[in-house]
């Protein structure tokens, strides 16, 4: 394939992908932004009010950053897992995999159709959070890096998933028992400085803590991690998780027999 | 030199679990041939589809297409084929039209000249009135044709069709073997699996067949038909049989009283004609007749069996 004939595969796939999520936009895109107004309106305000500050900004101020990061998250990563798994399991997938398009394309399509998803509903959630609070941006390159880098790491996560999986239920599981754990322990809610040193600690090797306090500081100029380091260590997942879903869209016996 | 279309050598596979579906297959077929690839179910003439298209791996064996080698550049061999797989495999939920361009794309045709194929294909094909219907809800017989003009969008050099018309009347039948025998004569090859020898003899001057695994055949169709030498019919006859009647230059069984199966061996200069005479000579009225068997499952069993004595 020429360069030219890539590209044209390439925006195939990413405009597929996005006509997919928009079809169904009902399920894709209105969900999470009931999801976050209630949010806003439990923790962020009727609770919000009573907790005071947090991290030296109002618990409005404070939680809003990581309710737009969680949406990002979770709705990168589903919409990735959901449209690969559901080609893979009427075969339609084949129609990819018989074509010329080499593996680091399909790669890349996806991601971006679930980058798309994420960056459309955190935008939503965004615009949704301006009643509740002023949004100020501390610095736009480290806001608009980090929202992209995290979208594309969990887009990228979602792959990995739905090669796995073998069923429907399989694409719930890590959303569940993963996920959801790692967001809400990911100070999205509190500031680790609340936590004993020990919780602290651990918590470092949460993922989802580096890109919400990334986020928190292009925002509100904050962050309990230094921003620097982790901003590196989300590049360093995108990578090795990157170039792990390329081995498997190459290798898979669960892809090719 | 003439760069063959497709070059299979000694071609294997044994799938996870130690099943071996291929067992050393070789076939070539030249630029603008048209070749059935016959055998029963379970034969692995899908899974040498599959191996072509990348969706199975071999196991060992050289393959190329239109000189490419799929394992040193499998992008470009796969640019030269359309595949028309056996199952059903697009997304229901998508329109013909956009089923269509989305593959195109696939093979980096861009969208303008994508839309002009699709559009040419859907009319062709009889899909022109359904292009923005959802794709789960045509007919199996569009959906067979969808398939086909799907795997037709980037125009390539050779079409594999895998059993195309599984599951289509004879009318719609007919009027595909018309579109396949035009894109044939329009310059591409065709290769088609089928459980069918009529359509075999329809299309195709050359016929490989593969069973268990290994190629048992490998000719043209005209030679090959020439082997169908025997043929049993069934023969329902008006009446009883009368109890004393004979066919002695036939190999004849009576099956019950109004039905009697008779085989005709074209080596024994039988015809139908001296049958009828020798039955009426008798007595008895044919009322109808039919063959025994398909006449492919007869043709396979006359070649294993030429193969067992060989
Ligand atoms: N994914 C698979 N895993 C394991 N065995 C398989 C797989 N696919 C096919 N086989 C086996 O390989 C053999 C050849 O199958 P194949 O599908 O190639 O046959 P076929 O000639 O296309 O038959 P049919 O006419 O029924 O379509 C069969 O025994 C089948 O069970
Ligand atoms: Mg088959």
């Amino acid at each position: 394939m020429t360069p030219a004939q890539k590209y044209i595969a390439f925006q195939t796939i990413v405009v597929r992908e996005i006509r997919r999520f928009m079809r169904i936009w009902v399920q894709t895109l209105v969900p999470p932004v009931i999801t976050m107004s209630l949010y806003f309106v439990i923790f962020g305000k009727l609770i919000g009010s009573r907790i005071g500050d947090m991290g030296g900004y109002s618990y409005m101020e404070f939680v809003v950053p990581g309710l737009i990061m969680m949406s990002v998250i979770t709705n990168s990563y589903s919409n990735v897992v959901s449209s690969f798994y559901g080609a893979k399991f009427a075969n339609n997938i084949e129609e990819l995999l018989v074509s010329p398009t080499p593996n680091w394309i399909i790669l890349a399509g996806f991601v971006i159709g679930g980058v798309a998803r994420g960056l459309a509903v955190g935008l939503l959630v965004t615009l949704v959070s301006l009643f509740f609070t002023r949004l100020q941006i501390y610095s736009i390159p480290v806001t608009v890096l980090v929202v992209f880098l995290t979208a594309v790491l969990f887009s990228i996560g979602g792959l990995i998933n739905a090669i796995y999986a073998n069923s429907f239920d399989d694409i719930s599981i890590v959303p569940t028992f993963v996920l959801t754990p790692l967001t809400y322990l990911g100070g999205v809610f509190y500031s680790i400085e609340l936590l004993p040193e020990f919780w602290a600690k651990v918590s470092q090797a949460n993922p989802v803590l580096y890109v919400v306090n990334t986020f928190r500081y292009g925002v509100l100029g904050h962050s309990d991690i230094h921003v620097g380091y982790a901003i590196g260590m989300i590049l360093v997942a995108v990578l090795v998780g990157g170039a792990f879903a390329l081995h498997q869209l190459t290798y898979s016996p669960r892809l090719r027999n | 030199m003439n760069i063959p279309a497709l070059e299979i050598r000694n071609l294997e596979k044994t799938y996870p679990g130690g099943l071996q579906a291929l067992k050393g297959i070789d076939l070539t077929v030249k630029e603008g041939e048209f070749v059935a690839l016959l055998g029963p179910n379970g034969a692995g003439k899908s899974t040498t589809i599959s191996i072509l298209c990348s969706l199975v791996q071999k196991t060992a064996g050289k393959v190329s297409v239109c000189g490419y080698d799929i394992d040193t550049d499998f992008p470009t061999a796969k640019q030269q084929l359309g595949i028309v797989p056996q199952e059903f495999n697009f997304n229901s939920f998508e329109k013909v039209q956009d089923i269509l361009v989305t593959q195109a794309g696939y093979y980096g045709v861009p969208a303008h000249i994508a839309r002009d194929r699709a559009d040419h294909y859907m009319k062709k094909l009889g899909l022109w009135e359904k292009r923005t219907t959802v794709a789960r809800m045509l007919s199996g017989g569009m959906k067979r044709r969808l398939m086909i003009a799907r795997a037709l969008v980037h125009e390539p050099r050779i079409l594999v069709l895998d059993e195309p018309t599984a599951g289509v009347d004879i009318e719609l039948r007919r009027s595909m073997w018309q579109f396949l025998k035009e894109k044939n004569a329009e310059g591409t090859t065709i290769i088609l699996t089928t459980h069918y020898l009529e359509e075999a003899e329809a299309l195709c001057k050359r016929v490989a067949i593969i069973d268990k695994g290994e190629l048992v055949a490998d000719m043209q169709t005209r030679d090959l038909l020439k082997r169908l030498q025997v043929e049993t019919f069934v023969l329902d006859v008006q009446g009883d049989l009368p109890k004393d009647f004979a066919l002695p230059d036939y190999e004849a069984k009576v099956i019950d009283e109004h039905t009697l199966e008779v085989t005709l061996d074209k080596q024994k200069q039988h015809t139908a004609n001296d049958l009828f005479v020798a039955l009426s000579a008798q007595g008895i009225v044919v009322q109808s007749l039919r063959n025994k068997a398909n006449r492919l499952e007869e043709l396979f069993v006359r070649l294993l069996e030429q193969g067992r004595a060989a």
